[in-house]
């Protein structure tokens, strides 16, 4: 049997998602677990799942409601802020470095034609994305009836989101209760 | 002084409704940013999620981008000051009384009806950035290839993503 590891200090929990931030190629999620569950042992996987869990119900992007979540848990707000700061430090200096380089160069052809394939394969990511995610939805005509519905609000019809999703959020939910029961 | 407050009034409501993560607010951030602002163009739109996504740390980090293009450090502050301190909060109000609705009928309800409507969001993002990126039949072809990749085998997104940008400067497309 190990000991509990000693809850983290503020500095810990910047320090820890300071290193998930900065590898965090690719999306933080696959980081951010092997850090906190694995490497530095601050939660089970079963209370990371739970949290996780939490954080994706909540709006906002997921691995930042967990550095609030997990932040405020050992070390109260200072602690929330100290994750989230120290998730958030590398990435967003490395993307407007990226952002001023692309600027520098973005009308040589071959960075212009670059940009025009990474944004293409950009979106396939997207798309596969939504394939991942619509994957539980398969054989729920009534499920997929809703998806369907929401994505011609959004992306046929172009309805402004704020007045869309609560409609459309509170109508799939008491649509699918309704018929479940 | 004007486009910093509008800016971080665009954000923060994007915050509230990203329910699934940045995915589901491309649709909306899209609309405001190009057609609302006129900030951009679709493409330019396109491109820097592109950039975004070339760049480590959470996927919501094409929102610093668009700040920083649109009113430079302090933009790319306030954007991303404003996705994350709306949800934040509630995610800090939330998280203690979390377990104890656990197993609520309404939570439980909400969730659920919350999951095809997060897939539709998350289709549409995906329809969008391909209308704004297939601007040939070279592009076309990277975003069916690469799609296949994605969903079809286990290399890294990023290895495709490099790929792909390799493709591009070599002269392959576009």
């Amino acid at each position: 049997m190990s000991e509990t590891p000693p809850a983290p200090t503020v500095f810990d929990l910047f320090a820890g998602f300071f290193l998930v931030g900065l590898c965090g190629f690719g999306g933080v999620l696959p980081w951010a677990r092997r850090m906190i569950v694995e490497q530095r042992q601050w939660l089970t996987l079963a209370e990371f799942t739970d949290m996780l869990g939490l954080c994706q119900f909540l709006p906002g992007g997921n691995i930042m409601n967990v550095t609030i979540a997990l932040g405020s848990r050992f070390r109260g707000v200072a602690g929330a802020v100290a994750a989230f700061l120290g998730l958030m430090a590398a990435p967003v200096a490395i993307v407007i470095g990226l952002g001023v380089v692309y600027d520098r160069y973005a009308d040589l052809p071959p960075v212009r034609h670059a940009f025009v394939a990474l944004s293409a394969a950009a979106a396939a990511f997207m798309l596969s994305t939504a394939w991942k995610i619509a994957s539980p939805l398969r054989g729920r005509p009534l499920a997929i009836g809703v998806a369907v519905c929401t994505f011609l609000v959004i992306a046929v019809l172009r309805l402004p989101l704020p007045a869309a999703l609560p409609v459309l959020a509170l109508g799939s939910a008491a649509l699918l209760w309704r018929f479940r029961l | 002084m004007n486009t910093l407050v509008e800016l971080a009034v665009v954000h923060a409501q994007l915050s509230l409704l990203a329910f699934g993560g940045a995915a589901a607010i491309i649709p909306e951030m899209q609309r405001q940013v190009v057609d609302v602002h006129h900030w951009m163009d679709a493409r330019e739109f396109a491109a820097l999620y592109a950039l975004a996504q070339a760049a480590p740390g959470p996927n919501l980090m094409v929102v610093s981008l668009v700040g920083w293009r649109v009113a430079g450090f302090w933009g790319a502050l306030v954007t991303t000051a404003a996705i994350a301190a709306p949800s934040s909060i509630l995610t800090l109000l939330v998280s203690g009384m979390w377990y104890r609705f656990k197993d609520a009928p309404w939570r439980k309800a909400l969730q659920a009806g919350l999951q095809p409507v997060t897939a539709g969001l998350i289709m549409a993002s995906a329809a969008l950035l391909i209308r704004s990126t297939a601007v040939d039949w070279s592009a076309a072809a990277v975003i069916v290839a690469a799609a296949g990749l994605f969903i079809f085998t286990k290399l890294h997104p990023l290895l495709i993503l490099a790929g792909a940008a390799a493709a591009g400067a070599a002269g392959l497309v576009g």
